[in-house]
C-alpha cells in the first residue's frame, strides 16, 4: 500500500538555506547538502528545495547544488524556484532532481506545462500553486510568491494544470501559511478528491494533528512544511510514529 | 568491476550512477555496443515512454544486443518494463526476455491516483537480489504502468492490484521501483545486484 509522505522544505538563496534553522546536531546549519542528509536519514519521504536567489548567477549556482544533493541524498528531491523554461528544466534534471516544481511562470505560459510533460513525462513536473481565500469565500491563484493576485480560482488553475499535463499539485495555502492553526482543510480536500494526480498540502502546519487532520479529513497525499522541523518543534521520526498510531500508513 | 549504464533517450540515468558512486562503485555511461557487451554487469535504467524508447533502441540496435547479454543486467522502471514481453502503453512490442506483460493501472477508486508517486512496501521477495531487505520494505515507486504477477516475478507489491515489484530470469533482473532512489534499501539492493 502506497504510504502519505512527509516533507520538509528548504529554501535556498545563493546555495545555502535560509531561514532560522536550529539543529544542534549539524555543524553548519547552512549547508542545504547537510541538512537534507539529516532530513532524510530522520525518515522524511522527499525533500523540497526551493531557490529564492534573484542574482544573474542563480542558474550555475542551482544546478551546481542540485549535482551535490543528487551525489549525497537518497531520497526524491523537488527542485523549484524561477524555473520557467524546458532548458532550465533539462539542466537541473541532468543533475540529479527527480522533480522540478513551477508556479508563476507557468501561470503566464501554460503552454510550458504541456512542453514539460511531453519532453520529460508527467511524473517530474510539479504545479505549485500559492491560493488564498477572499472574502467571497473563494480560492484564488497568487503570483510572484503570493505579491500579485489572479482573478483565477485555485480548482480551475489547477484542473487545467493536470489537463496540460502535471503529475502532482503543490497547493500553499497563503492564509495559513506562518500561522501554525493547520492546513486549509477545504481547498486541499477539493483537489485531493477531485483531480486524479497527488496533492501535497502546504503552510499551516504546527502540530503533528494538524497532518492527521490534512491526511484523513482532507486526503491530502502529502504533506510540506519547514519551519516546524527547522526549529524541531515537530521531530519527524516522532511525527511519522504518532500518524502512524493514528492509523495513517508511514514508511520507516 | 567494469559496470556499465546502458545510455539512451530516457530519464534518471545520472540518478542512477549518483546512486552507484554513493555507495563507492563508478560506472560508465555509453551507448556503445562494444562497451555494453564487454561489461561485467550492466544497467537499463529508464523513465519515459514505452514506445519511444523501444524506437530508440531498435535505431541503435540495442534491442537484440540486450536479449543476447549474458552477464547480469538490472532493468530499473521503465527498463524493467522494456524487457517484458509487450507493454499497453501505445502498445507497444517489447524486448520479451520476460513473458509477463504490462498493463494499464485503473483508478478503481479515489485513493488510486496514477501515475503512482510514493513509498510502496515490496514483498513475498525471493532473490539474491533481495539479501537483507526486509519482507514490507518500502522502495520508491513512480509509474502508471505495472508488470503483472508471473512465473518470474521476485517481489511483489499492491496499489489497487498485486503486481510485480521485481523479476528474474536468468541473468536478467528487473525493479518497478527505482533502488537509487529508494534510501538505504534501494542501496543494499543495488549492492546486491553489484555482488551477484
Amino acid at each position: 500500500m502506497l504510504t502519505k509522505r512527509i516533507i520538509p522544505c528548504l529554501d535556498i538563496k545563493d546555495g545555502r538555506t535560509v531561514k532560522g534553522i536550529n539543529f544542534e546536531n549539524i555543524r553548519d546549519a547552512g549547508d542545504p547538502i547537510e541538512l537534507g542528509a539529516l532530513y532524510a536519514a530522520q525518515g522524511a519521504d522527499e525533500l523540497v528545495f526551493l531557490d529564492i536567489t534573484a542574482t544573474n548567477e542563480r542558474r550555475k549556482t542551482l544546478s551546481e547544488l542540485v549535482n551535490n544533493i543528487s551525489h549525497h541524498i537518497n531520497i526524491p528531491f523537488t527542485v523549484g524556484g524561477g524555473i520557467s523554461s524546458v532548458e532550465d528544466v533539462r539542466v537541473l534534471l541532468q543533475n540529479g532532481a527527480d522533480k522540478i516544481s513551477v508556479n508563476t511562470s507557468a501561470f503566464n505560459n501554460p503552454a510550458l506545462l504541456n512542453q514539460l510533460a511531453l519532453e520529460f513525462g508527467s511524473q517530474c513536473i510539479v504545479l505549485a500553486i500559492d491560493t488564498k481565500m477572499e472574502p467571497d469565500g473563494n480560492w484564488y491563484v497568487y503570483l510572484n510568491g503570493g505579491r500579485i493576485k489572479t482573478n483565477v480560482l485555485c480548482n480551475d488553475w489547477a484542473r487545467q494544470g493536470v489537463d496540460l499535463g502535471v503529475g502532482e499539485i503543490l497547493l500553499t495555502s497563503m492564509n495559513n501559511d506562518g500561522t501554525k492553526k493547520g492546513f486549509a482543510l477545504d481547498i486541499t480536500r477539493q483537489l485531493a478528491t477531485s483531480l486524479p494526480v497527488p496533492v501535497i498540502a502546504s503552510g499551516g502546519a504546527g502540530t503533528m494533528d494538524h497532518f492527521v487532520d490534512v491526511f484523513e479529513d482532507a486526503r491530502a497525499d502529502a504533506a510540506l512544511a519547514a519551519s516546524i522541523f527547522h526549529y524541531k518543534e515537530i521531530e519527524i521520526p516522532v511525527l511519522k510514529q504518532y500518524l502512524s498510531k493514528k492509523g495513517i500508513f508511514m514508511r520507516f | 568491476m567494469n559496470l556499465v549504464i546502458i545510455k539512451y533517450n530516457a530519464g534518471n540515468i545520472q540518478s542512477v550512477l549518483f546512486a552507484l558512486e554513493r555507495i563507492g562503485a563508478t560506472a560508465t555511461v555509453t551507448d556503445d555496443l562494444d562497451i555494453i557487451q564487454s561489461a561485467d554487469k550492466v544497467i537499463f535504467p529508464g523513465v519515459g515512454e514505452a514506445s519511444t524508447a523501444m524506437n530508440y533502441l531498435k535505431s541503435k540496435k540495442m534491442d537484440q544486443l540486450i536479449v543476447k547479454l549474458k552477464q547480469p543486467v538490472l532493468g530499473i522502471c521503465l527498463g524493467m518494463q522494456l524487457m517484458c514481453k509487450y507493454s499497453e502503453e501505445n502498445n507497444t512490442d517489447c524486448l520479451g526476455i520476460f513473458d509477463e506483460s504490462v498493463k494499464k493501472f485503473i483508478a478503481s477508486s479515489n485513493e488510486i491516483k496514477i501515475p503512482q508517486i510514493g513509498w510502496n512496501n515490496i514483498y513475498h521477495l525471493q532473490s539474491p537480489l533481495f539479501h537483507q531487505v526486509q519482507e514490507n520494505s518500502f522502495c520508491y515507486f513512480v509509474h502508471g504502468y505495472y508488470a503483472s504477477l508471473g512465473e518470474h516475478t521476485i517481489a511483489t507489491t499492491n496499489y489497487g492490484i498485486e503486481y510485480s515489484a521485481a523479476l528474474n530470469k536468468n541473468n536478467f533482473y528487473g525493479t518497478q521501483f527505482h533502488p537509487e532512489k529508494s534510501a538505504s534499501i534501494g542501496e543494499q539492493i543495488l549492492q546486491n545486484f553489484i555482488n551477484i
